[in-house]
């Protein structure tokens, strides 16, 4: 009998290591592409999804760790990517399914990272590196299959360029404006790193959609008479897109705008005020914010290592949401203009969809209508 | 975050409703809820009210609630709780679906709106919706949420167009019940029949719901809070490992969900939103739902607007206390007000992130039932729980296997090897409790995952996890290199498994393990996958790289806890592991507590200073003692699971604290305990202990019949009989020495007499006796199952003066140094000692709260060196008789385990307790019968049908009911018996005729049953069934004479007018 041979998970297998700036060097085994992959290391907490994870373009230029320690589970398919292509630089797991089960899984993930060449490790004791970042902070790591020495791979990862410096924005925004036309009010997206979900929710509620590139001056956007400009998610530092913050600035009169993530730093910066980094970034699909408002807490989808810093925001921005767990600024509205924006993520995937109510209130805004159909989880009582 | 120092709601004082004795269905979990919300409301300023019957509870230490009402859990009793008390509010959803019903039937009595008192949490609507099956169905299609096709059923005939219909198999499932009692799948119009007439009959609105089959599709639990804001959180979402068809309760279930997609995960948990907040649940509800396998298709199946045990296992494998929050809540707290005890600086307001993998495995009364079918389907059978942490779910698995404490380390099985092709394929296909091993087995054989995953509608995922263990089974019998062990390890295999398979001893294993450094680390479970730190306690291990148990600079002590609840090792055992930590703790050390039952009180985070949710084996526990470096081990209060494990630990090199393991040895071992008994000149029935069926037989002869038959090893009265006659003894002797040739059987001569029985504590030297209790049925019937006087009523003083001498006697031969349980039989001014154990006994709660002494606290402090005199109790110490009597009745879940008889005997089959407590006997007695269910019959007729053997004193009592107007049928011989002496009794057949026994009973034409049955092994078929038909009916069914004369003198007091009203339980005086 060769039932043996599927017995997984353990030290068969090309080793692969993990090496942080800070001399951390973990041990595992290679589920994706040989050679090595180096990025900013982090983790999301985030149980389900991992599809969703490996497609965010907000990952760009990541090592992703995923605290839950089997992945893979439910295979790969693609159909539930967030855009055209993985994204994140490396990925780490505990345990790596290799004999996944579900009705429209294609392949494994350790057949599908080297396809798309990506440089993955498992057999980590995640959770001793998610501590290790939460006590640390976020680090620069590398990934690597090749026989060279922990020191090579340690001094290779503090050599890498710091994430902030990067314009990652770059690499994952579309190249040309894309038209996804419907029947309703036209949007502008300035596409930083755009992901289905936010398309498909404009979608939904019937938007003509216009998903433009990341340096789509302000007057172009105009040019198209939308009813209003979507800011999306994406990847890296707010402080190295001074000419995207300059065009917003330049919409302040001009549209109702909504930001999200990214797009949320892009108008606090637009507004006047600062942003910094978080000491290790809130990602996963379980971060409580308050609305100010009304009272009530949601449970929102997270990825992000950057936050609008509140002592420097100018009077005529609200804050309108809060994180529960430090604190920090999730939602922002000028108190005359229609500008609104989340730091997290309301159309979720993965993670809840407690969110999606913000385009309803969108669509309001904009004049156009809300949802027709049901919204994933409606606030009924939301006023 | 803001925090008013007033609730919202502005209650003040709350009544809080338990869910009673511990029955199939309703566990320890309600304990564990309850308590931690009584903790939870005090923390807010309200005065806590509490009625629960069940003493053998935290809950009801009067340390839990402002006033601890120790009372029958009736409207009748609760109404007059409320008139007293007059709380503002009542919270019924603690209390599981006892809770529930009561609150519903109070309300509907107009007591709570008479008295102004509010139903805080879930509202009476969402009661009615959640339970009520045609109005859940309402309103789940309002709320846009699918739910299998079906009709509301109140006859027989409705059911069957149903089925016509949609074709079978069909779902039967009552409304108002609790673990599907009742219930079942019904594959053809006749099984449909049958059970639409059970389920019709255990509904207390006389009505079923027949629904579609979904047999077989995934079945997701999600836990939802709500606040009155409408803030809504999941807790966890939890996956059914066995498909739709088995009871949630009998299911082994993993958290979180692994085989759904974030899409189904999200799917679920927005349908989960929109029903909590479509029934204006304020506080927690569970919520089941069955997934198609091959799509997104999905239908609510359940939902229960209460904590439950479903909610127990949440909090557990997550961390978030779930019945905490939802006391807050329901007092007008917001999530976001309420702090995250976990992390202690975040709030109650998110979803925890799990960096681990829980299984939970139910675990069966098989083992008590040998009769009984192992199949499992709609109605829940399991008697409790395990549950296990592993970093995968190979390991949590296995560590969960491990913790069921029932033989078996891992998926060997010894009996698998011998099922035929056909046995093998039917346990994979049928759900039984046996069905994990037959996975594995089936794997073994070379049957392809996806022909199991067919058979068994598993999902291929887990086939696939069992395997992997199957596959490294595989490579160990073949190598035995560090590589393989590291990987074995890894997966979760315990030394045992190991060493089986390597043909060598667990501690060889262990050598080769240590020579290697292979050994585990310890991880916290923390609520947020690490992301932040964590003021949580709480550990479980796994073979991985960084250990987070934090170093400790006072003394650690393990108290090893019960493990899962079982017939005979209940709940009671974790009131004393409870209390020994906290013993420990107020004496300023560390108190390491070591169990795996997620329902538990003792495995609340906040309980032990540190929490090790493991498996209680010897390896499993080395780890922790190794890992502590803990000064002692407390093996006393986890029942017999940690008095097995003394041995086997003090050979290993741990310190037991407390009586030496040879003493506890002394006192198991049948042959070694009689020999001290003779030699200290304690009388007990003359025995023998016999190894075969000739020796047995020689023994009979020379002792005289009627015996005593049992294994030298016992658990609860396990395989124990009275045998009459040569054949009925060879029959069990053969019966015993297949089972377990290498244990001798013991022969007692049977004394049929007046059964007691003390709890008490000594150093060796000195005794603290709080008192006898004495039992009302006469020995022969287990002391678990018996009622239970404290103190005893019927004791000459040179009888009581007797077994205090016997008591301290055997304390200082056996040098007792903690608690010393003794069963005693008296006869005719003689005190017989029946057996000794040397730990704490199921009784220790009753006995503490009925003789107001807190026995646990005196007992760790002696086995921490100190002595009764240093405390305090120099010499002898027996506590007087305290003002009130307190009885303790038997509360069996017969109902649930199907074809079952339930009868009295020697071998326990009581899942539960409750107390009852007053100044006159007849009284306790009502409130204990009462208690546990045993109603006043509005029907004044009783039907008898007596064995031979016990007809002569049956007459007396006979005479007594006729004297309070009962009119007696009684069967064949009886009637003719009973004519012969001159009691008026009308002859009913057994069988055939008009008017049967059986059909009086179903047509409820009498109000209780006295069938006393012939001894042996093999009751005859009418009293089977008698005592079924009185069972379902709910009547009274006494199988011991001894019970009905306790029932007939309530009866004869309450004729009499002498049963007081309830009043606050009495103080329990701290030491």
């Amino acid at each position: 009998m060769a039932l043996h041979e599927h017995t997984q998970g353990l030290t068969t297998g090309h080793p692969a290591r993990l090496a942080l700036e800070d001399g951390l060097v973990l041990e595992g085994r290679a589920i994706g592409a040989r050679g090595w992959a180096g990025g900013e290391v982090v983790f999301t907490t985030a149980m389900t999804g991992y599809e969703e994870v490996l497609s965010d373009p907000s990952y760009r230029g990541q090592l992703v760790t995923m605290a839950y320690p089997l992945i893979g589970n439910y295979g790969v398919s693609g159909a539930a990517w967030e855009s055209f292509r993985p994204h994140v630089a490396g990925f780490i797991v505990s345990e790596a399914a290799d004999r996944p089960h579900h009705w429209h899984s294609e392949r494994t993930l350790a057949q599908a990272l080297p396809q798309w060449e990506i440089v993955g490790i498992a057999d980590v004791d995640t959770r001793r590196l998610v501590r290790h970042l939460r006590t640390y902070g976020l680090k620069r790591g590398v990934i690597s299959t090749e026989a060279v020495s922990d020191e090579v791979l340690v001094a290779r990862a503090g050599a890498l360029p710091d994430i902030g410096t990067l314009d990652l924005v770059a690499a994952v925004s579309t190249q040309a404006a894309q038209h996804v036309p419907g029947p309703g009010p036209r949007i502008a997206v300035l596409d930083c790193g755009i992901k289905r979900g936010i398309i498909e929710h404009l979608k939904q509620r019937g938007c003509d959609v216009w998903v433009l590139p990341h340096r789509t001056p302000a007057d172009a956007m105009l040019e198209l008479e939308p009813a209003g400009v979507v800011l999306s998610p994406g990847p890296g530092d707010p402080k190295i897109l001074p000419y995207q913050v300059e065009q917003v600035r330049r919409l302040w009169e001009r549209l109702p705008i909504f930001g999200i993530c990214l797009g949320h730093q892009l108008i606090g910066r637009a507004s006047g005020a600062d942003t910094f980094k978080l000491p290790f970034g809130h990602r996963g699909s379980n971060h409580p914010v308050k609305d100010l408002e009304t009272g009530r807490v949601c449970v929102t989808t997270q990825n992000h290592g950057y936050a609008v810093d509140e002592g420097s925001l100018p009077k005529e921005m609200m804050v309108t949401h809060r994180n529960l767990n430090d604190g920090t600024v999730e939602g922002l509205r000028h108190r005359r203009l229609p500008i609104v924006s989340v730091q997290y993520h309301p159309e979720g995937r993965p993670g809840p969809h407690d969110s999606g109510y913000l385009f309803d209130q969108w669509m309001t805004m904009i004049g156009g209508r809300p949802h027709a159909g049901s919204s994933p989880a409606p606030l009924a009582t939301r006023g | 975050m803001p925090v008013s120092s007033v609730p919202a709601s502005g209650i003040r004082k709350v009544l809080v409703i338990g869910s009673g004795p511990i029955v199939i269905g309703q566990a320890a979990e309600f304990d564990y809820s309850g308590s931690q919300a009584c903790r939870s409301l005090s923390e807010e300023g309200v005065e806590v009210v509490l009625v629960n019957s069940n003493p053998a509870t935290i809950m009801t230490d009067v340390e839990t609630a402002d006033r601890v009402y120790i009372e029958p859990l009736t409207v009748d009793f609760l109404t007059r709780v409320l008139e007293q008390e007059r709380p503002q509010g009542l919270l019924a959803t603690l209390g599981g679906q006892t809770g529930l019903n009561l609150a519903v039937a109070l309300a509907e009595s107009g007591v709570l709106d008479r008295h102004g008192v509010r139903l805080l949490g879930t509202p009476l609507s969402a009661i009615r919706q959640a339970e009520d099956r045609q109005e859940f169905k309402n309103a789940m299609l309002s709320f846009g949420e699918p739910v299998p096709e079906s009709v509301v059923a109140h006859a027989g005939e409705e059911a069957r167009a149903f089925a016509a219909r949609v074709g079978y198999p069909v779902v039967v499932r009552p409304a108002y019940t609790l673990g599907g009692t009742g219930g079942g799948i019904a594959a053809d119009s006749r099984s449909l029949e049958e059970i639409v007439s059970l389920g019709l009959s255990a509904s207390r609105i006389h009505q079923v719901l027949v629904e579609r089959s979904v047999v077989g599709w995934k079945e997701i639990e999600y836990e939802v809070m709500r606040d009155r804001l409408g803030t809504c959180i999941t807790v966890c979402n939890m996956e059914n490992l066995d498909p739709m068809g088995v009871h949630t309760g009998d299911s082994i279930v993993i958290a979180p969900s692994q085989t759904l997609t974030d899409r189904e995960y999200q799917m679920l948990r927005n349908a989960s939103l929109r029903i909590i907040r479509g029934l204006g649940i304020e506080g927690g509800c569970n919520i089941q739902f069955a997934l198609d396998p091959r799509s997104e298709r999905y239908y609510v199946i359940e939902v229960n607007p209460r904590v439950s045990r479903s909610s127990a296992l949440a909090s557990k494998a997550t961390g978030y206390p779930i019945a905490r929050v939802a006391a807050k809540i329901a007092l007008g707290r917001t999530l976001d007000e309420i702090r995250n005890a976990v992390t202690g600086v975040t709030s109650a307001a998110f979803e925890p992130a799990l960096d681990y993998v829980v299984m939970k495995i139910p675990r069966w009364p098989f083992d008590k039932f040998p009769q009984a079918s192992r199949r499992l389907g709609t109605q829940m059978q399991a008697t409790g729980e395990t549950m296990a942490i592993g970093r995968s779910v190979e390991e949590a698995l296995l560590k969960a296997i491990r913790s069921l404490d029932a033989g078996t380390d891992g998926l060997l099985y010894p009996p698998a090897a011998g099922w035929s092709r056909d046995d093998l394929r039917r346990r994979i296909a049928e759900p039984c409790d046996e069905r994990m091993y037959a996975l594995a087995e089936g794997l073994r054989r070379g049957m392809p995952p996806q022909e199991i995953a067919d058979l068994s509608q598993i999902d291929l995922f887990f086939i696939h996890k069992i395997a992997n263990i199957v596959g490294i089974e595989e490579v160990l019998r073949r190598r035995r290199d560090p590589e393989t062990l590291r990987d074995a390890k890894r997966l979760g295999l315990a030394d045992r498994t190991i060493a089986r398979l390597w043909g060598t001893a667990p501690d060889q294993v262990r050598e080769a393990r240590q020579a290697q450094g292979i050994a585990p680390v310890f991880k916290v479970v923390d609520t947020c996958a690490g992301e932040f730190p964590a003021a949580t306690p709480y550990y479980y291990s796994t073979y991985a790289q960084e250990d987070e148990v934090p170093q400790s600079s006072r003394p650690r002590i393990v108290v090893l806890g019960s493990g899962p609840i079982r017939i005979g090792q209940g709940i009671e055992f974790d009131y004393s592991s409870v209390h020994a930590v906290k013993a420990l703790r107020a004496e300023g050390l560390d108190a390491i507590l070591i169990n795996n039952n997620p329902e538990t009180v003792s495995t609340d985070f906040d309980v032990a200073s540190r929490l090790y949710m493991e498996p209680l084996t010897e390896e499993d526990v080395l780890h922790v003692v190794e890992r502590e470096r803990a000064g002692g081990v407390i093996v006393q209060v986890g029942g017999q699971t940690g008095l097995n494990l003394a041995g086997p630990l003090a050979r290993a090199g741990v310190r037991i604290l407390g009586t030496s393991v040879d003493s506890l040895d002394a006192s198991e071992d049948r042959g070694r305990f009689g020999e001290l008994l003779r030699r200290i000149g304690i009388p007990h029935p003359a025995g023998d202990a016999v190894r075969s069926v000739e020796e047995g037989k020689a023994a009979a002869e020379r002792l005289g019949y009627p015996l005593l038959v049992r294994p030298s090893y016992v658990l609860g009265g396990r395989g124990m009989e009275i045998v009459t006659t040569q054949a009925e003894l060879v029959q069990y002797l053969e019966a015993a020495f297949e089972g377990e040739p290498e244990h001798p059987v013991l022969i007692d001569v049977y004394v049929d007499g007046t059964e007691v029985e003390i709890d008490a504590v000594s150093d060796g030297e000195a005794l603290y006796l709080p008192g006898v209790m004495e039992h009302v049925e006469r020995a022969g019937v287990h002391s678990g199952d018996s009622l239970a006087v404290f103190p005893a009523q019927h004791l000459a003083p040179e009888e009581m003066e007797q077994i205090v001498s016997h008591t301290a006697a055997i304390a200082r031969a056996l040098q007792v140094k903690g608690f010393l349980n003794i069963q005693f039989v008296v006869k005719d001014g003689t005190v017989y000692v029946l057996e000794a154990n040397l730990r704490s006994s199921r009784t220790v709660p009753f006995v503490s709260k009925a003789a107001g002494a807190h026995l646990v606290p005196l007992a760790i402090r002696v086995m921490l060196g100190a002595s009764l005199s240093d405390l305090g109790y120099p010499g002898i110490t027996v506590l007087p008789a305290p003002a009130r009597i307190s009885v303790k009745a038997p509360v069996f879940s017969s109902e649930k385990l199907g074809k079952l008889d339930v009868l009295l005997g020697p071998e326990m089959t009581s899942t539960g307790e409750v107390m009852g407590q007053d100044t006159s006997l007849a009284g306790a007695l009502y409130r204990a019968l009462a208690g546990a269910g045993v109603t006043v019959p509005d029907e004044r007729a009783l039907l008898a049908s007596i064995a031979d053997r016990d007809k002569p004193e049956a007459l007396d009592l006979l005479r007594r009911f006729e004297g309070l107007g009962f009119t007696v049928y009684a069967t064949d011989d009886t009637a003719k018996f009973l004519a012969a002496h001159g009691v008026r009794a009308i002859h009913v057949g057994k069988n055939g005729g008009s008017q049967t026994a059986i059909r009086l009973v179903l047509e409820q034409a009498v109000g209780l049953v006295i069938n006393t049955p012939t001894r042996g092994r093999t009751p005859g078929r009418t009293g089977f069934a008698l005592r079924r038909a009185a069972f379902e009916r709910h009547l009274p069914c006494f199988t011991s004479l001894d019970t009905a004369a306790a029932f007939l003198d309530v009866l004869q007091a309450m004729a009499r007018r002498e049963i007081p009203l309830p009043r606050a339980a009495r103080e329990v005086s701290p030491l």
